[in-house]
């Protein structure tokens, strides 16, 4: 039963769109895979203690280079996209080597990230002759609006499988991550960097490896909101703001487990939906609201998230305790 | 003469004026790092609340702008109880990162707690203090009087700390905090006390910010980041580091938005914060590890 029951819900999330067409709903539901995306991305290096604030500033280099690109240089999506996963993983080279080098960790690392995603929203705002300040950028469209040479579809369907699509890789390359060596290495690393260092992990390496699949996955996520809202601003796809939502919604869900971040994604983006349907422009705030104290009640109480609080109750007690408390 | 001209000149004074702020700005969070070993990511929220505090007692309630800012002194000071009570203790013996996220839910909730009862228009009180001319130089006295302000917070602050006996109970649980439980100092008072002292601060910073800055819920993100970097710069837990750091920072960023945009002061702040993380990690001014 539990070899079938994936097969059998991802067919139903493939046949979905055919089923049923209503717009709002399939917007949701792409908004809540592009999302549920970048937040794995981020706790595929979050899960090992790697607490990066910066991943707001990969997801704003996805989606400005993306763009930028398109209009300035007319090189389609096809080819913009790599070049911006390439200065992705360039950017979060540069940043992070250093870091792991000279053993930046915990609080310092966090800063350290911030201060990129910083730099990233400053520069965005800086040359606002190019990529249009703080009032945001909007690809242009080609032609009669849906091409695969430009990746600009119309169709909500459309959209849809290919967020899906995205979002199964991302939980394809977690359990990737979760069965390598690459874990049991950086599992080693988040207790004891000395300790691993002696029984022969090249802690340097093994660190970077993960933050640059994670920046690159991240900045994926910043394309495709892009290409899919046709509309980019610097605080939505950049910031700190974007780079603590991220955090927020994998510990809600569950930092530990593969489908948590997906659990905070829908969880979140649900909330602030049902909140802004019922009470329109007065809702303004009220969900960052709720957002903030959940935060910190899980962090109190339930540290391992929604999901992963429920897989432990099911799951009958194992001898070995959880990784990187 | 183009090297040293009026304007660089300028740009310079202004930036110490600013360094005093942000020296203050970095003396709260730097004392609650020291001892209680947490960072208040929502800091900057703190002296957000406590600037709608100074708005309303002035500007809606009509009361003395010295007693208003009393008032936001005391508030804010009881309001770093009060997350130190709620959020804080719970999460004492939890990993650093998990109080790190915490306060920044905390964040969030202020930043939309305000937004939802504020509003968020752009608020200020109204006031336009003169600018001072100097041979051709132009100095306001708001930032003057924050500098004034800042310097006159953190010689009072240094007394306290090296002249009374809680202030060297601080310090000393600063500098190992296993050893002073033995030695019969209640933690938790002490944590309270430098919780009060580090909310204070902030009030104190809300009431000089308030005179140079409009008031609106995400003010706080556009100091905040910074303060941050300031006190890892300057090492954090480290006064006279901050301190200097502080300047260091508010030169460059002056120095940056004379040549350039503003927004350019900063990138080039944050760029040297970066490479100056990978020369001292330990920052400017590193105890001994």
């Amino acid at each position: 039963m539990t070899r079938v029951l994936p097969w059998l819900v991802g067919a139903a999330l493939v046949a979905l769109p055919f089923v049923y067409r209503e717009p709002y709903p399939l917007h949701i539901l792409v908004i809540i895979l592009i999302w549920s995306f970048a937040y794995t991305s981020w706790s595929v290096m979050g899960r090992f203690g790697l607490t990066s604030l910066g991943h707001g500033g990969f997801m704003g280099v996805g989606a400005y280079v993306t763009a930028l690109l398109w209009n300035k240089a007319g090189m389609s999506p096809w080819l913009g996209v790599p070049l911006a996963l390439a200065a992705a993983a360039l950017l979060a080279a540069v940043v992070a080597y250093p870091c792991f080098r000279f053993r930046i960790t915990g609080h310092y690392f966090a800063l350290v990230t911030l201060a990129l995603s910083g730099i990233v929203l400053q520069v965005i705002t800086a040359t606002r002759d190019y990529t249009g300040g703080s009032l945001g950028y909007t690809p242009e469209r080609y032609r009669g609006g849906s091409s695969l040479y430009a990746l600009q579809f119309a169709s909500k369907t459309t959209w849809y499988l290919i967020a899906l699509g995205v979002w199964a890789a991302g939980l394809w390359v977690w359990y990737r991550v979760d069965r390598s060596m690459l874990r049991y290495a950086l599992e080693a690393i988040a207790e004891d960097e000395d300790a691993a260092a002696a029984t022969g992990v090249h802690v340097t390496a093994e660190k970077l490896k993960i933050t640059v699949l994670s920046a690159v996955m991240t900045a994926l996520a910043g394309s495709l909101y892009c290409q899919y809202q046709m509309f980019i601003s610097p605080d939505t796809v950049s910031g700190i703001s974007v780079s603590l939502q991220m955090v927020f919604a994998v510990v809600v869900g569950g930092i530990y487990v593969a489908y948590g971040p997906t659990v905070g994604a829908v969880i979140t983006i649900m909330l602030a939906e049902i909140l802004r349907i019922s009470f329109g422009t007065r809702a303004v705030g009220w969900d960052n609201l709720v957002y903030g104290i959940l935060l910190v009640i899980f962090i109190v109480f339930l540290p391992k998230g929604i999901l992963g609080s429920l897989l432990d109750l099911r799951r009958p007690r194992r001898a070995e305790a959880v990784p990187g408390t | 003469m183009a090297v040293f001209d009026i304007y660089l000149l300028e740009a310079l004074i202004n930036g110490v004026l600013l360094g005093g702020v942000l020296a203050l700005l970095s003396l709260g969070l730097n004392l609650i790092f020291g001892v209680i070993d947490v960072v208040w990511i929502c800091y900057a929220e703190l002296i957000m609340l406590g600037m709608y505090a100074i708005y309303f007692l002035d500007v809606v309630y009509h009361l003395p702008l010295l007693v208003a800012g009393a008032v936001c002194i005391v508030g804010v000071a009881l309001l770093g109880v009060l997350l130190h009570v709620l959020v804080i203790s719970p999460l004492l013996g939890a990993a650093p990162i998990n109080q790190l996220l915490a306060t920044g839910g905390v964040l969030f909730f202020l930043q939309s707690a305000a937004t939802v009862m504020f509003g968020v228009e752009f608020k200020n009180l109204g006031l336009r203090l003169p600018v001072l001319k100097l041979s051709g130089m132009f100095i306001s006295y708001s930032r003057l009087l924050a500098f004034a302000f800042a310097l006159v917070g953190m010689v009072l602050v240094y007394l306290f700390l090296t002249r009374t006996y809680t202030g060297t109970a601080i310090r000393a649980i600063s500098q190992d905090r296993q050893i002073m439980m033995l030695m019969g100092v209640d933690s938790r008072r002490i944590y309270l006390i430098t919780s009060a002292l580090g909310g204070g601060l902030a009030g104190l910073a809300a009431c000089l910010l308030v005179l140079q800055y409009d008031i609106h819920p995400f003010v706080g993100l556009s100091f905040g980041p910074i303060t941050f970097l300031i006190c890892v710069l300057g090492s954090l837990g480290n006064f006279v580091g901050g301190f200097v750091a502080a300047f260091v920072f508010a030169e460059i960023i002056a120095l940056g938005g004379l040549y350039s945009d503003l927004e350019w002061g900063y990138v080039l702040a944050f760029a040297f914060f970066i490479v100056m993380m990978f020369i001292r990690p330990q920052g400017l001014m590193a105890r001994r590890s």
